[in-house]
């Protein structure tokens, strides 16, 4: 049978973490295979092609698009200044003259004669990356990146906002429940990563930004605190461009949800370490979950039984597998599959759907569709 | 020209898929003991597009694999698919659609922003793409802002119109350096050259070929608007799907493999469905509007008057776009279905989780609802969308009177759309919530709410949504695919009897009287007061004679306050008729208003009475 089942987040205390590096555009890579890299480590550069300027030179000079060619004093190729003339047209022994001046620094790249107009280049601009996690470069993708790999703690989140950061990771409650208010965020959280459990509000995440803090991972995060907090609302999940100050990491989900215990328990563990987290999300098109990186630098903790993203699919359902309940009435309860009713039931929707039965954590057993589970990865 | 393994008189098996943006859905077909081809039975399985499998014949062998399962017809083997068929193995045709990945996503660029650059974006979405953007020398941006636009979209593919035949060329090759200087990339593949249909002014093709050939894979066709008043575009959709073939699909992952695998060209998944909305117009000679309402975008077809318009909405759907609906509609506008009391902030919560996990699916009933309230509002949205470009051709008359008097109400009237919802004889929907709606009547009802039918519709769904593979069947094996579509595919919900016309006068005893003769005989008399709507039963495949007598100010087709006669057809729900008005305003008080809703939903049983409970989820 096919996989109905949404494939799970992943929470690991250990998982050989993999990630591609590449520049936009194909530039030039400054690492080799073998190396080894921290976070701040430049890996690769290019130069991204600079603005295009379009003149007008036939308006500006009066003339036809077909004449432009003999009124220009720079030709394709040149270099140009800021205010230098590119063309100049001189009529009536000098009495009539009007020169086109270049409006910024750059090369003339075209010059055409059907639209009178020419096309300045800005010069180009220079942009890095860097290696975001601490790690070895297992491969190089000529021109345009690297692979870079390390053993770490790895969390998935279900949504995010804010792009690449690293802290320190600061705990800021002690319980899954816990809220994150104004209050608790003082000058001490500066650079770092704070975690929480169920819920951040508003105010807490501007108290956060003026405090200097890096990222916020937290349980749950509700619509309306986030939307004030952003300005706007999000319409499409494509999040991790917004320059809002920090980076949100939201690990369950939408509303007062606690933080599932392993990920709390993985963070708590690691309270004081550096922490690589990312809040781009991407569910459309290529999922991109935002994620918490937790790099192990001691090579002993670093086991042979590594897992690999190849494994997803051979894993499944099955009695006994941990699983995130995902729809209402038991949204965001955990349980373990109890038994796989191979007959379709019908749903109180009077669907007629493939279903799990999951036993809760309180011991109660209900049943869901296969599609509202999703895998919690031990 | 397209080799087949079989003539098609020999076939006996086929199969199908659509590779979907959330999940790849596998539709086997058989040629029955009496020559009928039949639909048989489904296999689904996520869609292994994106990392980390990046191989979309993975998911296609797992929804292939649930095919095999359920009836032990042997189909796969190492190398893909077994073709052709022998005994009880393989199947004579495999075809697919796709829209994974996020579909075909383009740029327009045209001149004029209502006439060359509407033109191209018809085209584009006329062969089912997405339309990023479109631009023009008069779409009021900066140069510097479009050309940012331009390198930041990252498109599948780009159309560049412009210019009529024998007109300037200097205004279509402004743009032309547009593009050339933005240096756009393409979203797929980094070592292959982004590809670019010119049709515009045939003039400049020469100059286009000189500025772009070097730098893209550029294809020259025919003028999409070679005279203004004439829209041609027919050899830019046809350049667009061979683009989309040799240059977009190649470089997606799997997709080499899955062409080897395939009969016939991947045809993007709108392309394929709005085939078989024209088949439906074609079928029963009338104005058809269809939709098909997906996880990420919903997508809208008018046949009317032999004119085809196909809209996609790149950002309205039920799973990754539910909360882009939200943000485009407002909580207010999704809560003014809800027949009860919930918090609209929990409703908000409830629509970004699925947002977050989009494959999960209602398990409570007022999840449903709830989603049910979104898909009447997606659909609301992407119908104004689809009116918006099903237009007149703009710029015509416009262009020789116009200094006229009348040039002011012809202005006007290119505002509107030609789509008089009084002369849409059909309305069929498709897409996995109205296919798997548990009660046929609340697709039914979602269809009629969505588009406001006004007039006599006919209503139809797609059973268990095949259309997009039924669509590319179609242009290989057009008797199997009817065939298929007429018995398995087109579920007939009934008709939808609803006056035009506002209630806005309160002492209205009657909005309209009907008289309707049964098919056994019987005769049923119906005094339709404002603001109501019911069902008469009457099966599929009958039909009933009705009068219809509107009260003055109300039309049904005949003009207002005229009588109709007319026959209309049975199915799943039967007659509905529907007097809340069009256009149909809810009331503003919430209790009056959630009143009318449970009014409305029992008369017609749309869902169970526990749905308006106040307690539960």
């Amino acid at each position: 049978m096919s996989q109905a089942y949404t494939p799970g987040l992943k929470r690991k205390e250990l998982y050989l973490v993999t990630k591609t590096r590449r520049l936009p555009i194909p530039g030039e890579v400054l690492v080799k295979k073998g190396d080894r890299v921290s976070i701040d480590t430049i890996v690769a550069r290019a130069k991204i092609p600079g603005d295009p300027n379009i003149v007008n030179v036939a308006g500006i000079l009066g003339v036809d698009p077909n004449e432009i060619e003999k009124y220009m004093v720079k030709k394709i190729g040149d270099n140009v200044k800021k205010g230098e003339p590119i063309a100049r047209y001189r009529a009536f022994f000098g009495l009539i003259k009007s020169d086109c001046l270049s409006p910024v620094d750059g090369t003339i790249e075209s010059i055409s004669g059907i639209t009178g107009r020419v096309i300045i280049r800005e010069p180009p601009v220079p942009i890095e990356l860097d290696a975001y996690i601490p790690g070895k470069v297992i491969d190089i993708i000529p021109n345009e990146g690297v692979v870079i790999q390390t053993p770490a703690a790895f969390i998935q989140g279900a949504f995010g906002v804010g792009g690449e950061t690293h802290g320190e990771i600061m705990m800021m409650s002690k319980k899954t429940e816990d809220i994150l208010t104004a209050e608790q965020i003082t000058s001490e959280c500066k650079d770092k990563i704070l975690v929480t459990g169920s819920l951040v509000t508003a105010e807490a995440l501007k108290k956060a930004v003026e405090m200097g803090v890096k990222g916020v991972v937290v349980g749950g995060i509700m619509d309306k605190d986030l939307s004030e907090f952003l300005g706007y609302t999000i319409g499409v999940a494509i999040t991790g461009h917004e320059k809002i100050g920090l980076t949100i990491v939201a690990t369950e989900g939408f509303g007062a949800m606690r933080m599932l215990e392993k990920t709390f328990k993985i963070l708590q563990k690691h309270e004081g370490e550096i922490a690589c987290i990312n809040g781009a999300t991407q569910i459309r098109a290529g999922v991109i979950r935002p994620e918490v990186i937790i790099p192990i630098t001691s090579s002993d903790k670093i086991t042979t039984s590594l897992e690999t993203d190849r494994d997803l699919f051979t894993g499944g359902l099955k009695p006994g597998t941990l699983v995130r309940i995902i729809q209402e009435p038991y949204f965001g309860q955990i349980g373990k599959v109890y038994s796989l009713p191979p007959e379709l039931q019908f749903i109180e929707t009077e669907s007629k759907v493939r279903v799990v039965e999951v036993e809760l954590e309180d011991g109660r057993r209900v049943i869901v569709p296969r599609a509202n589970v999703e895998i919690i990865e031990e | 020209m397209v080799t087949l393994r079989k003539p098609k008189e020999e076939m006996k098996y086929i199969l199908a898929t659509d590779v979907g943006s959330t999940t790849t859905k596998a539709r086997f077909f058989k040629k029955m003991e009496n020559g009928e081809w039949r639909y048989i039975i489904s296999g689904e399985a996520p869609t292994t597009v994106e990392a980390p499998f990046e191989d979309v014949t993975l998911g296609v062998r797992n929804a292939v694999r649930e095919v095999e399962e359920l009836t032990g017809h042997k189909l796969l083997s190492e190398n893909g698919i077994i073709t052709p068929a022998k005994d009880h193995e393989g199947v004579d045709l495999y075809v697919t659609t796709s829209s994974a990945g996020g579909g075909l996503q383009m740029l327009t660029v045209g001149l004029i922003k209502t006439m060359t650059a509407e033109s191209a974006e018809r085209a584009a979405l006329g062969a089912g793409a997405i339309v990023m953007d479109t631009l023009a020398i008069d779409d009021e941006r900066p140069i510097h802002e479009k050309i940012e636009r331009i390198r930041n979209l990252r498109p599948d593919m780009i159309l560049l119109a412009g210019g009529t035949d024998g007109g300037t060329v200097k205004h279509v090759m402004e743009m032309a350096e547009l593009i050339v200087s933005a240096r756009p990339t393409a979203r797929f593949g980094r070592g292959y050259k982004l590809p670019i249909v010119y049709a515009g002014n045939k003039d400049a093709q020469e100059q286009i070929k000189h500025l772009m050939r070097d730098k893209f894979a550029l294809e020259i066709v025919d003028n999409i608007r070679p005279q203004l008043e004439v829209e041609n575009c027919g050899p830019a959709r046809d350049a667009i799907h061979r683009c989309f073939m040799e240059h977009v699909m190649s470089h997606a992952p799997g997709y080499d493999k899955l062409m080897k695998w395939t009969d016939v060209p991947i045809m993007p998944t709108p392309a394929a469905e709005g085939m078989m909305i024209q088949l439906v117009s074609k079928i029963y000679k009338e104005n058809v509007l269809g939709v098909g309402l997906g996880g990420a975008t919903t997508n809208v077809y008018s046949v009317y008057d032999g004119k085809f318009v196909r809209t996609v909405s790149a950002n309205l759907g039920m799973s990754y776009s539910i909360c882009n609906v939200l943000k485009e509609t407002g909580i207010e506008n999704i809560m003014r279905w809800l027949p009860f009391n919930i918090d609209p902030y929990e409703v908000i919560n409830r629509l970004r989780n699925k947002m977050t996990r989009p494959t999960a699916i209602p398990q409570t009933l007022k999840n449903l609802v709830i989603e049910h309230a979104v898909a009447r509002e997606a659909l609301r949205l992407a119908f104004a969308h689809h009116k918006y470009l099903a237009k007149p051709l703009r710029g015509v008359r416009l262009a020789e009177k116009d200094r006229d008097i009348g040039s002011m109400f012809e202005r006007r009237l290119y505002e509107e759309t030609y789509i008089d919802m009084l002369n849409i004889g059909w309305l069929v929907g498709t897409g996995g919530l109205l296919s798997h709606a548990p009660r046929r009547v609340q697709a039914a009802l979602i269809l009629i709410d969505g588009f406001q039918v006004e007039g006599v519709t006919k209503l139809a769904q797609d059973s268990v949504f095949m259309m997009p593979h039924l669509g590319v069947l179609s242009t290989v094996h057009p008797k199997a695919a009817i065939e298929i579509f007429e018995k398995d595919c087109l579920v007939h919900l009934g008709t939808c009897i609803a006056p035009r016309g506002e209630l806005t006068q309160k002492d209205i005893g009657v909005v309209m009287s009907v008289n309707i003769k049964m098919p056994d005989g019987t005769k049923i008399e119906e005094d339709l007061p404002p603001g109501t709507i019911k069902a008469i039963p009457l099966k599929k495949s009958e039909r009933a004679e009705i009068e219809i007598i509107p009260q003055k100010g109300f039309d049904v087709g005949a003009g207002p306050g005229h009588r109709l006669q007319t026959t209309v057809e049975g199915g799943v729900v039967g007659i509905i008729l529907d007097t809340r008005g069009r256009p149909l305003t809810l009331p503003s008080e919430d209790e009056e208003r959630i009143e009318k809703l449970r009014e409305w939903f029992r008369n017609l049983n749309v869902y169970p009475e526990s749905v308006y409970e106040e307690d539960g989820l």
